[in-house]
């Protein structure tokens, strides 16, 4: 679908109503093919139906246009769209004008081809919530003046590493939504790994793509043993290997691998090789924790962050032991940006039983419980201190 | 992500809405309705609702698997929830903002309670 839909977005340059002309196409092509057998070049076919209804439609929307220059560009005489055009819709969608959440329903919608049910059962907000904000961040598109085109060469950088974090945002938001399995609900983390293949194949050379990639396998391998049946938190450190996806690993490894071997360094391939190295691993007591120190070390200094510095520390504790590490924490804590973040008060709780203190550790997890917004996480925090009751 | 915004009733909220006009009253309603369209339009909205007076409240309970629903307290409750509105948007800053518009911030305050979800954190 999105090939139709650039290449009719390519000639009109205008977002709006072309998905409209595209649905009208398919639901020709769905009546007219059975009968009339499906013609030599169906995508030519499409495309010329889908540009011919976008025309008559905005002829009939032409007392309500709001933009003058929505103007049709003459067409051209042959039909070549190519991947270029989604990969120009994908940088689109990701437009800095955007919010986040809107650069993410956009993209679930244009370049994925979710409608817009799909993405409301998927973030678990009402339809028409969705609706609106793919409305208004059209709107916005149009507001900003962007044209159907690549950004301009110095901006590309900047715009990739937009659609690289919206595509991550939609993985997660895979885990933040997910309540256990539903039917006919689409699987986020499996669309942005989908949507980021396609990336791949428009942008092979590029080592964070693929990185980024890497690292949504190697997560998502993990998948089905991260859960109870009763949907409670399973730790990395405790989890059955045996139900990780071995086939999901084994592609995650190769790719990073070959990755690192060729493409100049970068934070998510930094984050792969991390989420490799636990993959690796047969059992928790076999990761290789010093290698994992060493990467975070250099991800501290490539794209450091709260998060970064906390599971250093817990790796530092896996490798100098937990009094090194609470030392360490104590003076990360100091940090502004970590302030009051409760994962400062888990890592605490978690350093505090490793070293042999229970009852300072069940203090910590019962503070760190209270102030998480993720509910599995406040029943696990919850439990490690009920155990550790005296 | 989601906020939950909380309208509670209290001593202290009806003596303001006695100090009222009539047509103050009204309005008031009028811009419940007003924000919730806003919000709709917006795309941020999940749910909001006005909730019936505590009097019509059951309180239901399980014992020896028998169901009991029964009236509230006799006795006075010192504050109940009013109404709510649950919405969907970027960060706290965000939910602030809408909170802004609600007509009971104006007059006393409301309470916006960040929702949790169902993310995790694997290290």
């Amino acid at each position: 679908m999105p090939q139709v839909l650039g290449a009719v977005v390519r000639r009109y340059g205008d977002f709006g109503t072309c998905e409209d002309a595209v649905q009208e196409a398919l639901l020709a092509a769905a009546q007219r093919w059975p009968a009339e057998g499906v013609p030599e070049n169906p995508r030519a076919w499409l495309i010329t139906v889908a540009s011919r209804r976008r025309i008559e439609m905005l002829r009939n929307e032409a007392a309500r246009r709001r933009r003058e220059d929505a103007v049709a560009l003459e067409p051209a005489a042959g039909v070549a769209p190519a991947g270029d055009d989604s990969l120009t819709l994908l940088f689109l969608c990701c437009h800095p004008a955007l919010t986040p959440s809107s650069q993410v329903a956009l993209t679930l919608r244009a370049v994925g081809g979710l409608s817009t049910a799909e993405i409301a059962r998927a973030l678990l907000v009402p339809e028409t919530a969705v609706g609106q904000r793919i409305t208004r961040a059209k709107q916005r598109i149009r507001d900003s003046g962007a044209r159907f085109v690549l950004p301009p060469e110095g901006e590309r950088a900047e715009r990739l590493n937009a659609v690289r974090k919206v595509l991550y945002l939609i993985f997660n938001e895979g885990y933040t939504a997910s309540s256990g399995p539903a039917l006919h609900r689409v699987e986020l983390s499996a669309e942005a790994i989908r949507l980021t293949r396609q990336l791949r194949g428009w942008l092979p050379a590029d080592g964070e793509v693929a990185g980024l990639l890497a690292l949504m396998l190697l997560t998502d391998a993990r998948r089905p043993a991260r859960t109870r049946p009763d949907g409670a938190l399973v730790p990395l450190a405790a989890q059955d290997r045996s139900r990780w996806d071995a086939a999901a690993i084994a592609e995650g490894v190769d790719l990073i691998t070959a990755t690192l071997a060729t493409a100049p360094i970068g934070p998510y391939q930094l984050q792969a090789a991390i989420a490799a190295v636990h993959d690796e691993a047969a059992d928790a007591a076999g990761t290789d924790w010093p290698q994992i120190l060493q990467l975070y070390g250099l991800l501290r200094i490539l794209a450091p962050g709260p998060m970064v510095t906390l599971n250093r520390i817990v790796a530092v504790a896996m490798v100098d032991g937990p009094a090194t590490a609470l030392a360490e924490l104590d003076v990360a804590a100091t940090d502004p940006a970590l302030a009051g973040h409760y994962r400062v008060a888990a890592v605490r709780a978690h350093l505090l039983e490793m070293a042999g203190s229970p009852q300072a550790a069940r203090e910590q997890y019962r503070l760190a419980a209270r102030q998480t917004l993720s509910a599995p996480e406040q029943r696990y925090l919850e439990s490690r201190a009920l155990a550790l009751r005296p | 992500m989601k906020y939950l915004i909380l309208i509670q009733s209290n001593e202290k909220s009806l003596e303001v809405w006695e100090t009222l006009t009539s047509e103050q009253q009204m309005n008031f309603g009028r811009d419940h309705r007003r924000l919730t369209e806003e919000m709709q339009a917006a795309g941020v909205l999940v749910a909001s609702e006005g909730l019936a007076d505590p009097s019509l409240a059951k309180w239901v309970s399980v014992r020896d698997d028998k169901t009991i629903a029964s009236d509230g307290p006799f006795a006075e409750v010192k504050e109940h929830l009013a109404g709510f509105y649950l919405v969907d948007v970027e960060d706290f800053e965000q939910a602030i903002a809408w909170a802004a518009k609600v007509p009971d911030a104006a007059l006393n305050q409301v309470e916006v309670r960040p929702v949790l979800d169902m993310s995790g954190w694997d290290f």
